[in-house]
Formats: structure tokens, sequence, C-alpha cells
């Protein structure tokens, strides 16, 4: 119910944002040699000459059940979900986006996964070595991690392991089917370099967390029991002590889900990411709308399921 | 189970330091005592006595807090200070049991009351979980939680102050301790629920035979409560004595003023007397006497005695022993001016 | 009782808080009956204690008659004057007379302000000149309470809980007010600084003449400090009487028991009492019990309690009782009164 409602207001907000621009959407549709015979032919076969409202409307109907454009003997189909066509290369956005989303959540993932793991260890690791020098050194360390830009690591990482080392082949993206080991020799460094700034964070925000838990009362009362130590950690401590990492892990997934541009450019990734900056320099109308809204409807899935998952692990937000 | 007068716990010249970044901190200085089976000892002071830190201590959960722990504490015979921590975490929760102040915080949120009841007989038995629920009904039961097979599969923020209190109570006492520590256990409570709490440790008690460290600032719940009452101040003990003397003729300066300080529900509208100035920091403490700055009757001790020598827990009758430099008479004679006690 | 006009009269004072359900749409599908229609007075000078266990409502009824939370009905009348149908701005003029003093003396100050800006804050607020400057003003308040005025320049983490709440008592006394609502104000506190803090809330009241109203859930400081107690239980008022005669003659059930829950700290009386121990929880204040509220915990309790909400009626001479079938002669069955043992602390 309030996922609809957000996702409508978004809708209309990305609409507005980018249709409702002082420039003419159909001067854009062809190039600098254009008749304005054409562009008006484009007007009227994009629907582009209908009020804001019912442009609107099409553009939403076309998600759900797909549109035609044009009218007469030149129509062109486009089913649904239809995000429109590309006013650049005439290729319809939706077949675009199904062609670079799963790079990025290729991407993604693998860097969550990498960060997850090295963070919340090394976060956990730190805690109980508190005031330690292995603590010192870590929470050192991540400090640097999070300072350091990722279009920084990344180029660092080239020059080195790919230019100087020659450890791995310059990155050249095709699909995991297609031939996994290059697959993944392009895609650890993108990983890894994404990997090092989450990590960092999740490592202090872990480290902080479990020192928060280790000092509340029920941990004492678990101590007071006689549960050994690695119980009183692993059980008591933890989950109570993840919750907020859960939220933050949800929204940063969510995040990078909708294009790591940065990661995306360096490493010559096809994402969202590329395919979004790409739009933006060639004023690609439907495809910016398009990769907005996809980007933002994974942050407001992610939201709910956070909640969703918060309620699974506190049982004083379920019951509420 | 409880054959009387067998010491139980013996505390002898218990120190607990922490290093912090402000200075070492002694949070317990030369704490000495023993508890028999089945007894109820009230340790009392305020916030900062060391009241809590020691009962912490012996049963080793200060580890980890760069706590440095010395002396001696034997239960029942084993000595624990300086022991294998493995060892006398065996002895948590199954031998010797603690309950806190707040039961909210000290009851972990994220898991069903029965779950946390059932863990704690886990720990220490090899029975499996059905077994283990039926010992934790009938203990739930037992310290009075009504449709106890619906309680178990909440979590706590559902029940009451009172009931998550009797829940505590029921954990702690699930492994039939011997040795039961209750931390300020109804502070956090309303005076009526306080009135059942009490009662109901006190049914248990006999019960069980179970043995009651009590930490409290409240003198109302240990004139209900204990058999011997140990008053700190500091982190020391200064006043140890059987209940009865501790109200009707305590014997130094500080606890004088505590019981003067609280206003009682049976007197008539007067002044209260209380004691001047604020507790000592527990880093440098003075070399003197750690309660000689706060003291109105250092003045009647000659050479300045009260802030250069600590004195020693010494007897003031068979079995009341008080750390004071003030003479046996001069005890009795401030007394009887100043009405503190019950008048012979 | 002084022969005087209250300075302070509240009638029927009513304050719910809406539960509304989650969602962007918010539905009201009920109400906290925080504070239930409470009635009361205050003379100058004196103290009214309000006391109770927690959730009865206690706090909010002190905040709501300074409306520092807006009541849901009633009237609240301080030195004649209706203070609901005052405006915001009057209103921040009337408070000069009539202040609060809060229990949790670490969070009601102000970290970043020093202990002079805090004091001074009320002189500042209202355009208040005092007669020598603001500061020997300031100095002389701190003095009054018992602080150092050289410490004017220190910020509130510098000093211990009994200090903070002599900052809190001396910025509330500033102006003078002819009332304060103080809010447990010592339950924060160890005992032995309760006490110094207790003694200075006396002095002050008999330099200055001002009237108190105690919220607190401790019955013996209460006793301690109050001329009259109200005893509230679910935001009602169950019994209002003078100190002494509440504490002497409780005519409420629950009064009783409230009292005979206490420990006494002397233990041959404290083992030697009968002590009536109230079974089951507090019912929740969103869904008070019909009738008497008292009556799913009540031992006297008969249909008609169950049915019929009793008013506070007048018993005797200024002893009002909300109760069907108040207790009588009491003094014989409850022990906390004065026994032969001469035991004086």
């Amino acid at each position: 119910m309030l996922m609809v409602f957000m996702l409508t207001i978004l809708s209309i907000v990305t609409f507005l944002l980018f249709n409702a621009v002082p420039t003419d959407p159909a001067r854009l549709t062809c190039g600098k040699t254009c008749s304005p015979a054409t562009i008006e032919a484009n007007r009227i076969r994009l629907g582009l000459d209908q009020p804001l409202i019912s442009q609107y409307l099409e553009w939403i109907k076309g998600i759900f059940a797909g549109r035609t454009y044009g009218s007469g003997t030149a129509t062109f189909n486009c089913d649904a979900p239809c995000l429109g066509y590309s006013f650049r290369n005439g290729e319809q956005v939706t077949d675009m986006i199904l062609t670079s989303l799963p790079v990025t959540i290729y991407l993604a993932i693998g860097a969550f996964v990498l960060w997850m793991v090295g963070g919340i260890s090394t976060g956990i690791y730190a805690a109980r070595k508190k005031g330690k020098w292995q603590d010192r050194a870590i929470m050192g360390a991540t400090l640097v991690g999070y300072s350091l830009p990722v279009f920084f690591i990344g180029i660092l990482m080239l020059i080195f392991v790919v230019v100087r080392w020659n450890i791995l082949p310059y990155p050249s993206y095709v699909g995991p089917n297609v031939d996994t080991l290059q697959f993944l020799q392009t895609m650890i460094l993108p990983w890894i370099s994404l990997a090092i700034l989450y990590a960092a964070y999740y490592t202090r925000l872990t480290r902080s967390q479990m020192l928060d838990t280790m000092s509340e009362d029920y941990i004492r009362t678990a101590r007071a029991k006689g549960l050994p130590e690695k119980t009183v950690l692993r059980k008591h401590a933890l989950r109570a002590g993840l919750t907020p990492i859960v939220t933050s892990a949800g929204l940063d997934l969510a995040g990078l889900l909708g294009g790591a541009v940065i990661t995306e450019y360096i490493f010559g990734l096809p994402g969202l990411g590329r395919l979004a900056i790409g739009a933006v320099t060639e004023y690609d109308l439907p495809t910016i709308t398009a990769t907005t809204l996809v980007a933002a409807t994974f942050i407001i899935v992610a939201n709910i399921v956070v909640d969703l998952l918060y309620a699974a692990i506190d049982p004083r937000v379920r019951l509420q | 189970m409880s054959e009387t007068d067998e010491v139980l716990l013996s505390v002898r010249n218990l120190y607990v330091e922490f290093s912090t970044d402000d200075g070492l901190v002694s949070a317990v200085n030369d704490l000495s005592y023993d508890l028999k089976r089945g007894k109820t000892l009230a340790i009392v002071g305020e916030s900062g006595s060391g009241k809590s830190v020691s009962s912490m201590a012996l049963m080793g959960l200060v580890a980890g807090m760069n706590a440095k722990v010395s002396g001696e504490v034997y239960f029942d015979g084993q000595q624990l200070v300086g022991a294998d921590p493995e060892s006398v975490r065996k002895l948590r929760g199954d031998r010797m049991a603690m309950i806190f102040q707040d039961p909210l915080s000290s009851l972990h949120p994220f898991f069903r009351i029965g779950d946390q009841l059932v863990e704690a007989v886990q720990v220490h038995h090899d029975i499996d979980k059905k077994q283990a629920q039926v010992r934790v009904k009938a203990m739930l039961e037992r310290v009075g939680i009504p449709d106890v097979d619906q309680r178990m599969n909440e979590y706590p923020h559902q029940l009451s102050g009172g009931m998550r209190q009797r829940v505590m109570i029921g954990m702690s006492l699930i492994n039939n301790p011997e040795l039961l520590i209750a931390d300020e256990p109804t502070t956090a409570l309303d005076v009526t629920v306080q009135a059942q709490i009490l009662e109901l440790l006190k049914d248990l008690q006999k019960e069980f035979g179970t043995a009651i460290i009590l930490i409290t600032h409240d003198l109302g719940v240990v004139a209900d409560m204990a058999d011997e009452v140990v008053v700190m101040y500091g982190g020391s003990a200064v006043e140890h004595a059987p209940v009865r003397e501790i109200f009707y003729e305590p014997a130094m300066p500080y606890t004088w003023g505590l019981i003067a300080s609280i206003p009682q529900i049976s007197a008539k509208h007067a002044h209260l007397d209380p004691i001047p100035g604020n507790p000592p920091s527990l880093i440098n403490l003075p070399s003197g006497c750690v309660f000689a700055p706060r003291c109105t009757f250092k003045h009647l001790v000659s050479d300045g005695l009260c802030e250069n020598e600590r004195p020693q827990l010494l007897p003031v009758s068979p079995e009341h022993t008080s750390r004071c430099h003030l003479t046996q008479n001069q005890r009795t004679d401030i007394r009887r001016e100043r009405l503190i006690g019950r008048q012979k | 009782m002084t022969q005087d006009s209250p300075i302070l009269k509240v009638s029927n004072l009513v304050k719910h808080f809406p539960i509304t359900s989650g969602g962007i749409f918010q539905r009201t599908t009920g109400a906290v009956k925080a504070v239930d229609g409470i009635s009361l007075e205050v003379f100058p000078g004196e103290t009214l204690g309000l006391v109770g266990e927690s959730g009865c409502g206690k706090s909010t009824a002190g905040r709501t008659i300074l409306r520092l939370l807006e009541p849901t009905s009633g009237s609240i009348e301080f030195e004649g004057q209706n203070l609901i149908k005052v405006s915001k701005r009057e209103l921040v003029f009337m408070r000069r007379e009539m202040q609060m003093i809060f229990q949790d003396p670490y969070s009601s100050l102000n970290p970043r302000a020093t202990v002079g800006d805090i004091i001074s804050a009320p002189f500042q607020v209202q355009g208040v000149k005092p007669v020598g400057g603001l500061r020997s003003a300031v100095g002389d308040l701190m003095e009054r309470v018992g602080l150092n005025p050289e410490h004017f320049n220190r910020y509130p983490n510098e000093f211990s809980g009994g200090q903070r709440q002599r900052i809190g008592i001396a910025r509330a006394i500033a102006l003078q007010p002819k009332l304060i609502v103080c809010d447990e104000p010592v339950s924060a506190l160890d005992v032995s600084i309760q006490a110094q803090i207790l003694n200075l809330l006396a002095d002050i009241q008999n330099d200055f003449g001002i009237a108190y109203v105690f919220v607190a859930h401790d019955l013996s400081v209460v006793r301690h400090i109050s001329d009259r107690v109200a005893v509230m239980y679910l935001g009602q008022i169950m019994e209002s009487a003078p100190s002494e005669l509440l504490y002497t003659e409780p005519l409420h059930p629950y009064t009783h028991a409230l009292l005979s829950a206490i420990p006494i700290p002397d233990p041959d009386l404290e083992r030697n009492r009968e002590r009536i121990i109230l079974s089951g929880d507090l019912p929740s204040p969103s869904n008070p019990p019909a009738g008497c509220v008292f009556n799913t915990r009540c031992w006297k309790a008969e249909d008609k309690c169950r049915s019929e909400r009793p008013v506070l009626r007048e018993i005797s001479m200024g002893h009002q009782v909300a109760c069907h079938f108040p207790e009588q002669n009491l003094l014989e069955t409850i022990s906390i009164a004065p026994t032969g043992t001469d035991f004086i602390a």
C-alpha cells in the first residue's frame, strides 16, 4: 500500500523532472541537420504534442500495458513494460536497461558479499581487541580505506595489477555464461575497489555496534547465566548488534543496484550507471527517466525489505 | 540441604581496581564478610560505594572491564579469585546466580521468555529442550506468572515490570543455586509491586534454602529482608552487624547520617539531618578515613587522626564491627544526645 | 490550610494522548487517559503532594497544570485567571509566576550553557533587570541554593547530581514565582543528597512563601514535605487529605495498600506488621476498568464498584475520597502509626 503510494509519487516526480524541462524534447530526437518537418513528425509520433498529464498517463500505461507510438501505418509497438524509445539510437529503453541491469547486479552483489563478510568479521575482531594494538591498527586502516575515493583505488589497482604487473588481463566485460574466467577476471578488481570503501565503513559500524551491545544489561545477564563467552558473543550480542547494520546494508546495496557510476566507468562495465551517464551527456530523456525510476525503485523496495527484516529480527518492532 | 551456621561464602580482603583514562579507580578496598547458607546479607550504600562492583567481582563478571581483582573469595571452600575462568563460569547460573535492577534491560529483547530460561537450564544440564521446558514451566508457575504456557512464548517487552522481575527471579533460581545475588531487585519497581517481589523472594528463600546477598540503598528493604548488614562507603565496609544492631545501635557517623537522611513514613514533619558534602571520588581516595571529609564528629578525635590514618574494622560487640576512630564512650554519648537508634 | 483563596484551582482537568494507527493516514484508534478528570486546589505557600505509582498520570498532571502540555479539557485557574484561555504570549509572561523543577538533573540542563547562563535565562526571557545587575543577582541565587558563586562560568557536567538539582532550583526561583511544580525532584539522587535537597526546598518555601505541587512516587518523601497529599491512580484522584490525616487514617483501600507496601526502616516494626499485598498489575490507562478504576485490584470490590465510578467526596474536614466503601478505624489496623518504641531517626 505504502509502497504503491511512494512509487506513484516517485514516478510523477521523475517524469516531471525530466519532461517538463524548458528544452523541446522533440528537438532532441534527431541530429543537427534536422528539418522542422521531421521534428514535428517525431513530436506527434512520440505523443509529445499532448498535454503533460496525458503524456504521463501514456507513459504509465506503457509500463503496465505497453503502448503504441504513432498512428496509421507508421506505428511502433512497445510491449509492457515499456519505458519509451531512446531518442538517440531508437532502441527500446526497456531492452537497454535489461542488458545493463545484470552487469550492475553482478557488480553490486559481488562487492556486497565481500564487504559484508570482511567488514563484519573485522569489526567483531576489533571490538574484541578493543584498545589493543590490533584494534588501533584496524581503526587506522579503515580510516584510510574510508577516506580514499573509489576512483583512486580503482585506477591505482588498474595501473598496478593490470598495467604494471600484468597479473590480470585488461578488463573487458563478458557475461558469466559466455566466459566465466574472463568474467571473473574482469569483475574482481571492481568488486575489490567498491568493497574496500564499504568494508571500511562496515568495520567501524560493526565495532561500535558490538561495543554498545556488549555493555548492555542483557549481556551481563547472559554471562551471569554461565553461558560460554562464545555463545554470549554469537547468540546474544551479535543478533542485537547487527540490526542497524542490516538497515544500512539494505540501503547501500539498493544504492549500488541503481548503478555504481564511477566504478562502472573506470572499469568499462556496461552497467546501469554507465547507461545513465551516457544518457545524461546525450540528453536522452526517456533513458534518463527510466534509469532514475529503476534506481529509485530499488531504494524504495530495499526500504521495505529492511523494515520487514527489522521486524523479523526485533520482536519489539514486530508487535507494535 | 541448608545446614545452619555453615559458611557458604567467605570474602577476605577483596580489592577491585579499574584502570581508566582518568586514573586508577579503587572501587572496592579491603572488603571481608562471611555469608551462611540460607541467610540474607544486605550490602547497603550509595552509588559509587562499591556495593555492586564487589558482587560482580565475586561472580567473575568484571573480567574484560580492565579490572584487577585481588584478595580471596571462597565459595563452598573453592577459591574464586584468580581461579580458572572456565570453572567460575560453570558455577555462574548454576550454584550462584544474580538478578539485577532493571528487569527490562536485563532480559534479552529478541528472545522469548521460555527460550531464555531453557537456555539457562541447558547450559548447566545435559537435558533436551522438552525436559528443560517442563522445568521452566514449573519454575515460572512457582514465581507467580499467570498463563505460563502463553507467557513462555512472549517477549520481555510484553510483560509488566513486576512480571519481568518474576521472570528474572525464576531464571536465576532455575538451577537451584546456593547463592543469589540480588542487585537492587526492586528499585525500578513501584511500591506495591516491590512488596510482591520481596514477599516472593522471602518465600523462595525459605523453600530452597538459598543464601541471598541483597544489594540496596533502601533501608526499609534492608529492615524487611536482612539478617546481617554491611554498610559500604567509598569502596570500604564501614560497618557490619546483625540487622537489629545496625538500626538500633549503629556505631559510626556514616551509618548515623544514612539513617537520619531518610524521611520516614511513620515519622512526623521534621527537618531532615543530611550528611553534608558529596561522596568521594574513587580516584585518589583520602589517605585517612574515607568518610572524614564529610564527618561532623571528627573534631572529637585528637591529632587529625581521622584525616591521616585509616581506621581498622574493629569489633564494638561480638558480632558487630565498624571503622571509626571515635571511642566507644564517645559513640554512646553521641547516640544518646542525638537520639540516634533505639534509646534504652 | 490558610484562609486565603487558592492560588491554583484545577477543575476536571483531562489530558488524553491519542493513539494513532501507523501509516501515512494516521487514524486515532484510542486514547491513553493519562489524566482523567482531576480537581485540586493549592493555597499560597503550601505544598500539595501528588503521589502515585508509575503510569498514574501524576507527572502529566504536573506538566498540564503549567500548560507545558495542552490539556484536553477542564480548567486551570491561576490567581483567578483561567490559564487555558490565555494566549501563548500571555502565558510566557505568566510563567514568571509559575516554574518547574525536573526529575533528571542530568538531562534537564543545557550542557553547552554555563551555570551563569542557565540561572540568568529567566531574567532575560522575561526582560527583567534585577537591582544591582544580573551578575550579582545570579551570584546571590547560587549562594542561596548552596552553590559557590565563583562557579558561575562552569558547565553542568562539572557538577554532581545534587549540585545540578541546586542549579535547577536556582533557575526556578530566580523570578520569585508563586508556584513551583516539582516533578520527582529527588528520585534520581542518593539518600544523603536527597535529604539536602529536600531541606533546601523547605527552606526556600519558608523564605519566599512559594507554593509547591510536589509530584513523587516516594510516599515517605511526600509525607515529609507536603501539607496536603493527593493520591492518584490511573489518571484519577483516589484520595486527598491533609498529610497527617492521609498517612494515619487513609480512607481509600488503595492508599491503605500503598502505605502498607512501604518497607519501614525499623526491623522490629517492619517484621511485625500486617501487610496488604495487592495482586495483579496496573491496568492499561488506554483501557481503564469500568466503574471504580481500582476495582480490579481491590479486595473490597463489589458489584457497585464495577459499574459505578465513585466521585471524590468530602468525608471530614479537608478529607476527600473517591470510594464507595471507604475504610474505617484504620489506626488499629495500620501499623505504621507511631508505636511504643521511641525510635527516632
